[in-house]
């Protein structure tokens, strides 16, 4: 098996100290972020991710300026984005910002692109969300021609063209680029077609489900005659040293922004069985790190990942849990996943 | 054996398409584009399922599934489903069908404009109400099936198509709650208790008896 890569994931959410008289403390949550992700390196955390949103409960829009601040404490760990909404931004300033990140990081910027589980950027930056596929499509298509850093020329219907433009800065080793995936294959094809590797979100259910995906992808690199490239998933989690008091914090922070994502979309409250199951047979990698390096070697054995990302902090944690969660998946977790999957 | 046609290819679509052929049904998907688009999908997650264009499906079907954007179904050509069982699996969903007043209107049931769209069809909502991943999950004829069996909900105004939808979601691997009109739909839609809803019979039944019709919060537009 090749080596596999551990990442931790945060959307910028807003832990539960910094909220004062329900007003949140954006930019201490931010500081926040930049600390965490020392930490992350300290105990041995290969990619610290960083998701895009506009929403007020997560203090994250720009990642790759938060990177850039981490890039200036950091020297080893991957700096990523998890992810870059690409359809209602601009390729080539995606390029030249992460481009520039990747400088100040010695090479270590990396960037995924996706179309984000929210939407909220279509209307904010004047994107018609009737263009959702073709956005995507034309852009991932701009940007893999800006990846190979010569001149580019490029047309499509929904960004003015390009006649031998030449972006900068160049990079040094060329910028490490992904594609998130929900559900949808198509981005999984798309994805082998650009010779891309695939991260994809597994929020809930079993994670076997998406064997036949992992399956698409090599079938579909073997189609367009493109490199199978490695593939990784991301899912929600909290460590603690008690199991119960890991479900306990889960319970009031991921259950509790779950459900205030399906009150908006119309899905009824996640119920306590519902809980379990997720925790027990499902997508929630929550408890010790006993428990949590079994179902993490587990999902990587069942569907050969060659990169897990753990989300940590989501909700309203408190800076304590969300600092345990990190130590512990890096001291404890994922040396005990190296040895199980050595086993 | 009956032949089911599914029009839309994506999560609902496939997962159906999955679900359908292992119960031993035909099935014929397609997307509003060429088959071309959908073949290497359909060949790798839903292989013994065929990637056709959406008259195929139509023509070629016994009943057809609506597994597309709601706000797409004006697309379909009503004169070929003519006569044909129609399962309506569509919600309205403002990221993707766009804000559109007429479809957010909690007196109406969205499958009751389908179905004024389709005159000579008959339309029965089912299998919108449980997400994709849980359908892939709960069916009993998946592996990963909990032992406790699940329902989906039905609504519709036709005994005889009720029965038939109701043997279909059967042989999915799915219990069934039945409800009396095609307006009493409306209990299973987005903001409902029901909508999301991944759970066995009788707590289907209390959830939906418990929906008081108007009272749901619709999903939000920011
Ligand atoms: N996702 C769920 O968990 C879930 C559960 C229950 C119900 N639903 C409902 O099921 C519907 C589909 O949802 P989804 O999540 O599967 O969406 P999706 O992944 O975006 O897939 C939509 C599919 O519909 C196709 N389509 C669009 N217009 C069409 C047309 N005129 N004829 C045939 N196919 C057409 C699209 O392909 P092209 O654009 O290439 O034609 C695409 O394959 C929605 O109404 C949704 O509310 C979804």
């Amino acid at each position: 098996m090749t080596k596999v890569q551990f990442g931790l994931d945060t959307f910028g959410d807003i832990p539960r100290d910094l909220i004062i008289n329900e007003q949140p403390d954006y930019p201490q949550a931010i500081r926040q972020v930049v600390k965490e992700a020392k930490l992350a390196e300290a105990v041995g955390v290969d990619i610290i991710a960083l998701g895009e949103h506009h929403r007020f409960d997560y203090a994250i829009s720009s990642p790759e300026v938060v990177l850039a601040a981490i890039a200036s404490v950091t020297n080893k760990i991957t700096l990523g984005s998890a992810v870059t909404v690409l359809s209602s931004d601009d390729p080539v300033r995606v390029f030249e910002r992460f481009a520039t990140v990747d400088a100040l990081a010695n090479g270590r910027a990396q960037v995924m692109l996706g179309r984000g589980s929210f939407t909220e950027s279509f209307p904010l930056f004047g994107y018609d969300l009737a263009d959702y596929d073709q956005l995507f499509e034309e852009k991932v298509n701009l940007f893999s021609e800006l990846l190979k850093e010569k001149e580019t020329t490029w047309t499509g219907q929904l960004r003015p063209a390009l006649s031998g433009a030449n972006i900068f800065p160049k990079t040094q080793h060329g910028l490490s680029t992904w594609i998130g995936v929900g559900g949808s294959p198509e981005s999984i094809i798309r994805a082998a077609r650009y010779e891309l590797p695939v991260m994809l979100a597994v929020i809930s259910g079993t994670p076997k489900r998406f064997a036949p995906y992992i399956e698409l992808a090599k079938q579909a690199a073997a189609k367009f005659q493109t490199q199978p490239q490695p593939i990784g998933i991301h899912s929600h989690g909290v460590i603690a040293t008690d199991q119960a008091q890991a479900e306990t914090v889960a319970w009031y922070s991921i259950k509790a922004m779950m459900d205030q994502l399906g009150r908006e979309r119309g899905w009824s409250a996640m119920s306590k069985a519902q809980f379990d199951r997720e925790i027990k047979t499902g997508s929630m990698y929550v408890g010790t790190p006993q428990t949590v390096a079994k179902k993490i070697a587990k999902v990587i054995k069942t569907l050969n990942l060659a990169r897990f990302d753990l989300v940590y902090g989501a909700g309203n944690q408190s800076i304590t849990e969300r600092e345990a969660t990190i130590r512990l998946y890096g001291e404890e977790v994922i040396p005990l996943v190296k040895e199980m999957l050595a086993e | 054996m009956q032949t089911i046609g599914i029009l839309g290819a994506g999560k609902l679509g496939i997962t159906l398409a999955q679900i359908a052929t292992k119960a031993g049904y035909q099935v014929l998907i397609a997307s509003s584009k060429d088959p071309q688009a959908i073949t290497l999908t359909i060949e790798v997650l839903a292989p013994t399922a065929q990637a056709v264009t959406s008259a195929t499906a139509i023509a070629k079907s016994d009943v057809l599934i609506l597994a597309m954007p709601l706000s797409h179904y004006k697309q379909v050509n009503r004169q070929a489903v003519k006569g044909k069982i129609i399962i309506d699996a569509m919600n309205y969903w403002w990221e993707v069908d766009g804000n559109r007043p007429e479809l957010l209107d909690k007196t109406i049931s969205t499958s009751e404009l389908v179905q004024a769209y389709f005159k000579e069809s008959i339309v029965i909502k089912a299998l919108n109400h449980m997400g994709y991943h849980d359908l892939a999950d709960e069916s009993l004829l998946s592996d990963t099936a909990n032992p406790l069996k699940k329902a989906i909900a039905i609504a519709g105004n036709q005994r005889k198509s009720i029965n038939v939808v109701k043997k279909i979601i059967q042989a999915f691997g799915f219990d069934t709650v039945v409800l009396a009109t095609l307006h009493d739909g409306i209990r299973l839609q987005p903001g409902t208790p029901a909508f999301g809803a991944n759970v066995a019979e009788a707590e289907l039944r209390a959830m939906i008896a418990t929906t008081i019709p108007g009272e749901f919060q619709l999903g939000q537009h920011n």
